[in-house]
């Protein structure tokens, strides 16, 4: 495998492009979905179905001035947006997307994306501390709670893939699972019976990692004006908007390839990258159709929700399927 | 297909996988996560303000991961991100912004420690350290494992049985301690 500086670019480009591609087209997606939820039209004036309306969009977030609050924490504010959108970018490194399409498939994939995923907290807490704005700081402290403890379930859930799975690798995991859907993690078997509610939990793990909807304390608009952004506009804003699609988009492939047998078509046919697109699209649409139905919980509801049931139940699931791999 | 980590598009990163481009590239990329670990460092030290002295910490810990890629053990790298930049930075952030307020904050030498004595300290440490650098004979040993997941964990669970039992029983102490602290400040 011959490989120079001009791949690694490549594969950087392609990575950048595809995230924000993503982003600026999951947002027309989102506004258009809620559109039709809500039985009004959505954004469908710029270009036919409004498809010209997130370019437009871009133009406008580029050219606006950059603000910065006084007496705030001028540098800290600055990097933020980027620390958010670095480990968003990061990630797709060790994605496959099919058997050929992947940038680098390594050895502890897995825990890369899921370690990359934890710098957000940082991020988070240093746009609301740099903000000098007490909605911020509060915004802030919840999004990152929340994401501290739905990182508990969702890291002893992939733990159980990878007890089953006997393999870190991204690459490897959704190997194992070709060959149809009675072959996915999804699908209990006999050495783990409990796998629908692995993925269940799993996703609802995704869900309020990637704070959306009924999860998204961080941003209540009716309690904390706009969150932990509340201070951004222009780019700055933009980028914390983008990372939180490219978020998505990251949580979606890892439901995919952990549970859902990557790029594997569920009758063994044609397997490719168009069934990982397929695939993490209608998580993305469940994701948009879960934020405009379901109403917002409260911080307590949801710290609960994880620490006394998620944690206990994904606990005794490992136990469980470490025993009976012991066995069978 | 057989991936490893030696190779593929971040292959070129680690020691190995620079071998092909020559010394130079190879202290190039060492020199620059050195550079990270220590500015980070400074920055953890000598910041003003306390949120920036634990973005400095982060960064630090960021450029000890790379160095651990760069030498060619994944595993610690991401683990050493996940559980210091994720987990711990994350929670002195915490405990910082729990702390007294900016404006309210003192100037001028913390206490003895701060002052000469700090660094006589610092200045015997460096001078200490210096000398087991200058004193040691770094022999290129041979490679015993690949630094894989399942290596360190057979080791772990065999080799260093009784350090890994060790270390739980720290960390129960720690939750012990915690839940303590919780119950008192719930009862007051």
């Amino acid at each position: 495998m011959s490989l120079t500086i001009l791949n690694v670019l490549a594969a950087v480009v392609a990575a950048i492009a595809f995230a924000a591609l993503n982003a600026a087209y999951l947002v027309w997606a989102e506004r258009r979905g809620a559109g039709r939820i809500q039985r009004r039209p959505g954004p469908n004036v710029n270009g036919p179905f409004g498809l010209l309306q997130p370019p437009c969009d871009g133009i406008k977030l580029m050219t606006k001035q950059l603000m910065i609050p006084g007496g705030a924490d001028k540098a800290l504010f600055m990097v933020a947006p980027v620390l958010t959108m670095i480990p968003a970018i990061a990630s797709f490194v060790t994605i496959p997307f099919s058997n050929t399409i992947v940038a680098h498939s390594m050895n502890v994939g897995v825990l890369m994306v899921i370690g990359f995923a934890s710098l957000g907290g940082m991020a988070i807490l240093f746009a609301g501390w740099g903000s000098r704005n007490k909605y911020s700081v509060m915004a802030s402290v919840r999004s990152v709670s929340q994401a501290i403890s739905y990182e508990v379930p969702l890291f002893i859930t992939a733990l159980t893939v990878v007890l089953i799975t006997g393999t870190l690798n991204l690459h490897e995991m959704a190997s194992i699972q070709a060959g149809g859907f009675w072959n996915w993690n999804i699908t209990p078997s006999l050495s783990s019976p409990l796998m629908p509610v692995s993925f269940l939990i799993f996703f609802i793990c995704i869900l309020a990692e990637t704070n959306r909807a009924p999860f998204d304390l961080g941003e209540a608009e009716s309690e904390l004006v706009a969150g932990f952004h509340t201070e951004y506009g222009s780019m700055g804003f933009g980028l914390f908007f983008m990372a939180e699609y490219a978020h998505i988009v990251i949580g979606t492939s890892l439901i995919t390839i952990l549970f859902l047998g990557g790029w594997g078509c569920p009758f063994g046919l044609y397997p490719g990258v168009w069934w990982f697109l397929i695939k993490i699209y209608f998580l993305i649409f469940s994701f948009i159709l879960i934020r405009w139905t379901f109403p917002r919980t409260t911080i307590y509801g949801l710290l609960n929700l994880s620490w006394k049931v998620l944690i206990p139940i994904t606990l005794f699931n490992l136990l469980l399927t470490a025993g009976l791999l012991k066995v069978f | 297909m057989n991936p490893t980590d030696a190779s593929g598009i971040l292959g070129f990163l680690t020691a190995d996988g620079f071998a092909g481009y020559g010394d130079a590239a190879v202290g190039i990329v060492f020199l620059f996560s050195l550079t990270i670990t220590i500015i980070g460092g400074f920055m953890a030290c000598n910041a003003e303000r306390l949120v920036r002295a634990v973005a400095g910490l982060a960064l630090c810990f960021i450029g000890i991961a790379t160095i651990y890629y760069f030498l060619n053990s994944p595993l610690l790298s991401m683990m050493q991100l996940l559980i210091y930049v994720g987990a711990v930075c994350i929670t002195i952030a915490f405990a910082v912004m729990l702390a007294a307020p900016e404006d309210d904050r003192k100037h001028g030498p913390a206490n003895a420690l701060g002052g000469p004595l700090g660094l006589i300290t610092a200045g015997l440490i460096t001078f200490a350290l210096i000398g087991l650098a200058v004193n040691t004979s770094f022999d290129v040993l041979p490679k015993e494992n690949m630094g894989t997941a399942k290596q360190i964990g057979i080791e772990l669970l065999t080799t260093y049985a009784v350090l890994f039992k060790l270390i739980s029983v720290v960390l129960l102490i720690a939750i012990i301690g915690a839940l303590i602290i919780a119950r008192q400040g719930r009862s007051k």
